[in-house]
């Protein structure tokens, strides 16, 4: 093992970072969850922020609702966008929210505050092909309760929502017998073939004018108002006002049809968050935005630097870490089973899940995914440190005893050389699967080949998902290949003759 | 020299040793023999504080062998095994050489030890670069016994050092190690299961039976007075052409 050559990595990295963000003065930090309108969204405060000459850095397709709410109210985000019902029935559900007054004072408890409405509502809708509907003479939600044999497939989430299917059904009274829950994306494809005749949608879904969709009227106003607001902190409006005011430009500003506008242009004609929100600046503000679109050389580079970092750092702790556990392991059979136990059963964990457990400690990003990384690569370098360790034979063991060598000596001289065959086929595990796990980073906002995977899946993209992945697949192949080089050199020459 | 008083041991149910009393004389070769499984290597290691004694205790040179003293009584103390021991990631000068490293030894004298050491094994030197497996079988067990001459030590314990050989080179080398005992002088203790060997070398041989000493003496008075059917039975046992041929059992 040669610590030096995986401290000089960390160092290079992190060199290369911190000269790469160099930042002027507090930077506003914007925050989006991760559909494309949000991203969108945030790209439009960014701009804004940006042309006010001040720093945004744009985290971009964070999550879902909690996190985002979480991260604003701790401050690691200053702003990002949200809906006027997400808040009333999920963030503050149970606390009897009536009116845009209500939220406004029930946030203040929280440090925060809210902009006016943007002008779009995107709540939920019903859905049929435009053409069925024409046949039909179907316009309204109360249309439907004269054809009782139309087949509806919601979203499963709508099917369980408290304005979603039982309310709806209750509310106009419809008398359908085949509703499905299913998957959303599925859902469009069924009503395009023609399998289903109404689906429940979003008023902004790009795929309404892509699968050429009527949105039946909600005439009795079943639904709740999702109008899009910005959420951002107390302290922005007392440190930088004028930032304030720069995005509250955007108040009234953004139309329901603007809005899906901007989403087609982004998931259907695949121009990017950065320039689709440029551009309606441009029309609607006037506001000539300088920007830059990352190019798929930036990505590969900044995805890179960022994996980087996360397999780097928790793989160099893992290791200062499991080396002494593996060893302690194998000199004390009792402590030996606990500990190997308790690594096992971190392994045991999804991955998905260990990552999720760390956002409530750490909080969202990278600090996050490096303690799930750390724990993950754990066991492997544990394992494989303890049977090498175990494995020597007594013989040899005996010898160095015999010869009046100390046990740190021993340890050292001639232990764990016999055993860095298989200790460093463990720390080989650990990065390559390492390489592959951080690639769920994206979920929590830690950057990396995850970013440009999971932002593919949302945009539909595969060029975008092949961004991410290749690049994954090849660092895990120059990692296996980086240490079977590693080998020749740390394994001591005796030891490789023996083989 | 050595000496054992009021030992026993005990692995788990199966008792090595019950009681033995033994002293091992200065400055003379003391063979241990018996069948295998009778104790002898038990009785090294408890002789180089490998293993402790359940009751008794082992004197070396005076001092009571504990777990702390072994450590640098160690270094007055030579140990060869069967198979040498010897660590495979370091060449056979690593080898020889780790201890007086160890013990900060400058390299003059150290070079000039291992000069001394080349000659008495009449080891090749530019055999001293390679690693255990690129050696072949006696050059091992020179190269360990050489590791176990490095500090010079009082006393050279040596549990079937040529038990893995192959018979010529068994034979040279017996006759090489008995030179080099010669030369020495030193206490020398060493383990055989092979009746020959106990007589080419031991200038006292001791039989054990589970444990326990049946007799001691010369082969002469083994062969001649023996004290107990078993003293002959043995000595019969290992002439006999049908298992002479037995080599090595362990
Ligand atoms: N570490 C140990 N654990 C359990 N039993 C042992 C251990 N060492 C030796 N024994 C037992 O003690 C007895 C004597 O063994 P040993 O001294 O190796 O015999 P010898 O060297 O004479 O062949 C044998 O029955 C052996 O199985
Ligand atoms: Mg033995």
């Amino acid at each position: 093992m040669r610590p030096a050559i995986v401290t000089g990595l960390v160092f290079a990295v992190f060199s290369y970072n911190s000269t790469a963000i160099a930042l002027d003065a507090e930077p506003i930090t914007v925050g989006s969850k991760s559909f494309t309108e949000s991203v969108v969204l945030g790209e439009l405060v960014s701009h804004l922020v940006r042309n006010a000459d001040a720093t945004a850095i744009h985290k971009r397709g964070m999550g879902g609702t909690q996190v985002l709410w979480n991260a604003l109210k701790n401050g690691d985000i200053d702003i990002y966008p949200e809906y006027t019902g997400t808040i009333a029935q999920e963030i503050l559900s149970g606390q009897h929210i009536e009116s845009m007054e209500d939220i406004h004072q029930a946030i203040a408890d929280h440090g925060l505050r809210m902009t006016r409405p943007l002008g779009f509502n995107n709540t939920y809708a019903i859905g049929m092909k435009k053409s069925h509907a024409d046949v039909l003479g179907i316009r309204t939600i109360s249309d439907l309760r004269s054809h009782p044999d139309l087949r509806f497939g919601f979203s499963n989430e709508f099917m369980d929502r408290g304005d979603g299917w039982p309310s709806l059904k209750a509310t106009y009274s419809l008398p359908h017998k085949d509703v499905n829950g299913l998957e959303h994306d599925l859902a469009y494809r069924g009503i395009d073939g023609g399998s289903i005749d109404a689906i429940d949608l979003y008023m902004t879904d790009a795929d309404i004018p892509y699968y050429d969709l009527r949105v039946l009227q909600d005439d009795l106003s079943h639904f709740p108002a999702y109008h899009a607001v910005l959420l951002y902190r107390d302290d922005l409006e007392h440190q930088s006002p004028e930032i304030v005011t720069v995005f509250k430009l955007l108040e009234g500003h953004v139309s329901t049809a603007e809005m899906r506008q901007m989403n087609v242009d982004v998931k259907i004609e695949q121009q990017s968050e950065t320039r689709v929100a440029a551009e309606f600046l441009q029309r609607k503000l006037g506001l000539s935005v300088v920007y830059r679109e990352e190019t798929m050389a930036d990505r590969i580079v900044r995805t890179t630097r960022e994996h980087l970092i996360l397999v780097s750092i928790s793989l160099f702790a893992a290791i200062l870490i499991a080396l002494p556990l593996g060893i302690i392991a194998a000199r004390r059979p009792v402590m030996g089973q606990a500990i190997l136990g308790t690594v096992g059963i971190i392994q045991t964990i999804p991955a998905l899940a260990l990552l999720v457990f760390m956002i409530p400690l750490l909080g969202i990003g990278v600090p996050a995914a490096i303690a799930a990384l750390f724990l993950y690569s754990l066991l492997p370098i544990v394992r494989n440190t303890y049977t090498g360790l175990h494995d020597i034979s007594p013989p040899m063991r005996e010898s160095a005893e015999a010869l009046g060598l100390p046990a740190g000596v021993r340890l050292r001289k001639v232990e764990l050389p016999l055993a860095s065959r298989s200790i460093l086929a463990g720390i080989k595990t650990s990065a390559v699967i390492n390489v592959g796990f951080a690639t769920l980073g994206a979920f929590i906002a830690a950057g990396g080949y995850g970013e440009s995977i999971l932002t593919g899946i949302r945009l539909d993209n595969m060029s975008l998902i092949l961004q991410g992945a290749i690049p994954a697949a090849v660092l895990a192949l120059l990692v296996q290949g980086f240490f079977e080089l590693l080998e020749r050199v740390a394994v001591p020459k005796g030891l490789r003759l023996a083989r | 020299m050595l000496e054992l008083r009021g030992i026993s041991k005990t692995f788990g149910s199966e008792q090595a040793i019950p009681l033995m009393n033994l002293t091992i004389a200065a400055g003379a070769t003391t063979v241990l023999i018996g069948t295998s499984g009778c104790g002898k290597s038990t009785l090294l290691r408890l002789m180089i504080g490998l293993i402790q004694p359940d009751a008794g205790t082992v004197f070396f040179e005076g001092t009571p062998l504990t777990q702390e003293s072994a450590l640098f009584l160690r270094h007055r103390m030579g140990y060869v095994i069967q198979d040498g021991g010897l660590f495979p990631h370091l060449t056979a000068r690593e080898n020889i050489e780790l201890m007086a490293r160890h013990l900060r030894w400058e390299d003059k004298r150290i070079a000039s030890r291992l000069s001394e050491l080349i000659e008495l094994t009449h080891f090749p030197s530019d055999g001293l670069g390679r690693y255990p497996v690129q050696l072949s079988g006696g050059q091992q067990q020179r190269v360990s016994l050489m590791r176990a001459l490095m500090l010079d030590p009082h006393v050279l314990l040596l549990d079937e050092p040529l038990g893995a050989l192959d018979p010529m080179v068994r034979s040279d080398l017996q006759t090489e190690l008995k030179a080099i005992f010669d030369t020495l002088k030193k206490t020398v203790v060493l383990v055989t299961h092979d009746m020959g060997e106990a007589g080419f070398f031991g200038d006292l041989i001791i039989l054990f039976r589970e444990g326990t000493i049946v007799q001691q003496g010369t082969f002469e008075e083994l062969v001649n007075v023996p004290v107990d059917p078993f003293v002959t039975q043995f000595v019969n046992a290992q002439r006999s052409p049908l298992t002479a041929t037995g080599g090595t059992s362990q």
